[in-house]
């Protein structure tokens, strides 16, 4: 993407790279396009409906306690029943990273961003967007926290994550 | 490198002796993106099933039996008709992937085949990225559309997806996560993190297949010639990929014709038979397209074959060591990685240094690796043109000859439900 192309999208104020907040509209501009919400099938109804709510859920087995995502119908261990968890937010970076080119909207006028997976204190690991620091401050095994919670839909919101404070900077 | 004979004991041959052959192999002309304008992707598609017909020795009058994989738009049914095929008896299409269902596709010919459901079963493949959507994208920008004020607002939870894709893309399409590269550069980047993986190691699997493909007439990256200043100089796309870590977008066809071993010895060529195949996925690998969460390190970080090669190579009676060459689905330099160490060429974690030792590169690598150029240099078809190239290296007829070859590893993409095969000279 060129910067001129940047530039023309305008842009709510961007305290620094990689917060990928959503996009101010201007009048008589063309209003910016949101991040494409989940369309919830039966099993992730209530994941994305309570991260609407600013909860991140896992899945729990009544009966052997292993904790999961994807949502499932069953426990991906014993087939048992399963029960929603709230998890603590915290986990860590399992791998990740910066696309520096997407010429789909929002996402061309926030890159760089970092695409990330996160593994959950909880076990299970999620993908998301490590926001609120520079993209190139990422690395892999670095300690991150839920800390936003875009609302999306009327029935679905995402999860963002952000470094906890004091996270070791590597060069 | 030792070349074993295959085993020719009493059972072992009288199984060999009813293995299917492939007889036949043709290709449209290969472009880039948006390249070809003169014939429709469906018309390509007819084009590479003559040709291959036509290399054989056969007519459509032969056929009666199509295959092929991953949601192909080009139907069979639709195929037989416009070819004009008498009685079609067998077509199937893999569920296995874009990418993973190359080999499969052969796979299910050779079994239709073998079974005598079928006599000459053509497995096809026609892919004009540029008369339709990136293969390989999801569904949209899954953002509900405004509804109309008279309507009442839905209660949360009512709009359902419509197909489990739409459901699944739920996971990684918020995140601007919307095309493979930014899979697989996370596997990758996971990759070089265990193992210490560098980008120069990444790098000499794009210039080692390149230079395979300037001496390939049908490469469409054939007059670029590709140094690794070259590749280091290449723009970044998502972290660790450059983009001369991703494969071509392309426009092109190519069809391999399969039979019985009686009907083999009749064609203009010969066979190459098939000696085994072998297809499958790990728990996680086939949720979504590339979303590839909650799975053990040992199987995120790999090519997820391992259990496809243990298969594979226990059904051919041959092992890593004892193949002369290699077509490997290669979508992204650093999967190419992977599946080289899940086929067993080399340990675990060391995809990187084998193919910086040179391993992969005609004619002196221990194992020559994408003769053709691959998907990176050749054509993006996919992986069906990797087969082709198998069935050429047997023949003789490859514009970069292992000389004296007798068996060729072909692989369909690692990171998917995937599938590949072990081709012998009969």
């Amino acid at each position: 993407m060129s910067a001129s192309k940047a530039s023309k999208t305008p842009q709510a104020p961007q305290a620094r790279p990689g917060d990928m907040r959503p996009l101010a509209e201007v009048p008589g501009e063309r209003p910016p396009k949101p991040r494409p919400a989940p369309v919830p099938d039966p099993e992730a109804a209530q994941y994305w409906a309570a991260m609407g709510e600013g909860r991140l859920l896992v899945q729990g087995c009544t009966r052997c306690g292993n904790r999961q995502l994807y949502p499932r119908q069953h426990c991906l261990t014993c087939r048992g029943p399963v029960e929603w968890v709230e998890a603590s937010g915290r986990g860590t970076v399992y791998s990740y990273t910066v696309i520096r080119q997407n010429h789909q909207r929002p996402f061309r006028d926030w890159i760089p961003y970092v695409v990330a997976l996160v593994d959950l204190e909880e076990g299970p690991r999620i993908m998301t967007n490590v926001v609120g620091c520079d993209p190139e401050d990422v690395y892999v095994g670095m300690t991150v926290e839920a800390t936003r919670f875009d609302v999306l839909s009327d029935e679905a919101g995402i999860a963002l994550f952000e470094p906890v404070p004091g996270f070791e900077h590597r060069g | 490198m030792g070349r074993r004979v295959v085993s020719s004991g009493g059972e072992a041959s009288a199984t060999a002796s009813r293995r299917a052959s492939i007889v036949g192999v043709g290709e449209t002309r290969y472009a880039k993106w948006g390249g070809i304008t003169e014939a429709s992707e469906y018309q390509l598609a007819v084009q590479s099933v003559l040709a291959a017909l036509d290399d054989a020795g056969l007519s459509v009058d032969d056929v009666d039996g199509l295959a092929s994989f991953a949601d192909d738009r080009n139907e069979a049914t639709f195929l037989a008709a416009d070819l004009g095929i008498p009685e079609l008896r067998y077509a199937t299409m893999s569920w296995l992937p874009g990418g993973g269902g190359a080999c499969a596709a052969v796979s299910n010919a050779a079994t239709a085949v073998e079974t005598g459901q079928a006599e000459v079963v053509v497995v096809y493949r026609s892919l004009c990225q540029g008369q339709f959507r990136r293969f390989g994208r999801g569904p949209g920008n899954a953002a509900p559309k405004p509804r109309p004020e008279t309507r009442p607002a839905p209660r949360p939870g009512v709009r359902r997806a419509r197909s489990l894709l739409e459901a699944h893309v739920a996971f990684t399409m918020p995140f601007g996560m919307f095309g493979p590269p930014i899979a697989y550069a996370m596997v990758t980047k996971r990759h070089m993190h265990r193992f210490g993986t560098t980008t120069e190691q990444l790098g000499a699997v794009a210039v080692t297949t390149r230079a395979h493909a300037a001496r390939n007439p049908r490469a469409i990256m054939g007059e670029r010639t590709m140094t690794m200043d070259d590749y280091l100089a290449s723009r970044m796309v998502s972290d660790p990929f450059r983009l001369f870590d991703c494969c071509l977008e392309s426009d092109g066809a190519c069809a391999v014709v399969v039979t019985t071993p009686e009907r083999a010895a009749d064609t203009r060529r010969g066979g190459v038979t098939i000696l085994a195949s072998a297809q499958g996925t790990l728990r996680g690998f086939g949720h979504g397209q590339y979303s590839n969460v909650s799975m053990p390190d040992d199987d995120y970080a790999s090519a997820g074959a391992r259990q496809v090669a243990a298969r594979l190579w226990g059904r051919a009676g041959v092992g890593p060591g004892d193949v002369d060459v290699a077509e490997i689905y290669d979508h992204f330099t650093g999967l190419v990685l992977l599946s080289l160490e899940d086929f067993g060429f080399c340990g675990r974690g060391e995809g990187g240094p084998f193919a910086a030792s040179g391993a992969m590169s005609w004619p002196d690598g221990s194992i020559p690796t994408n003769t053709h150029g691959g998907s990176l240099s050749e054509a993006y078809v996919h992986g069906l043109n990797h087969v082709v190239e198998g069935v050429r290296q047997l023949r003789g007829d490859s514009t970069c000859q292992v000389e004296g070859a007798q068996t060729c590893l072909v692989t369909s993409a690692a990171g998917v439900p995937t599938s590949a095969l072990v081709l012998a000279r009969t």
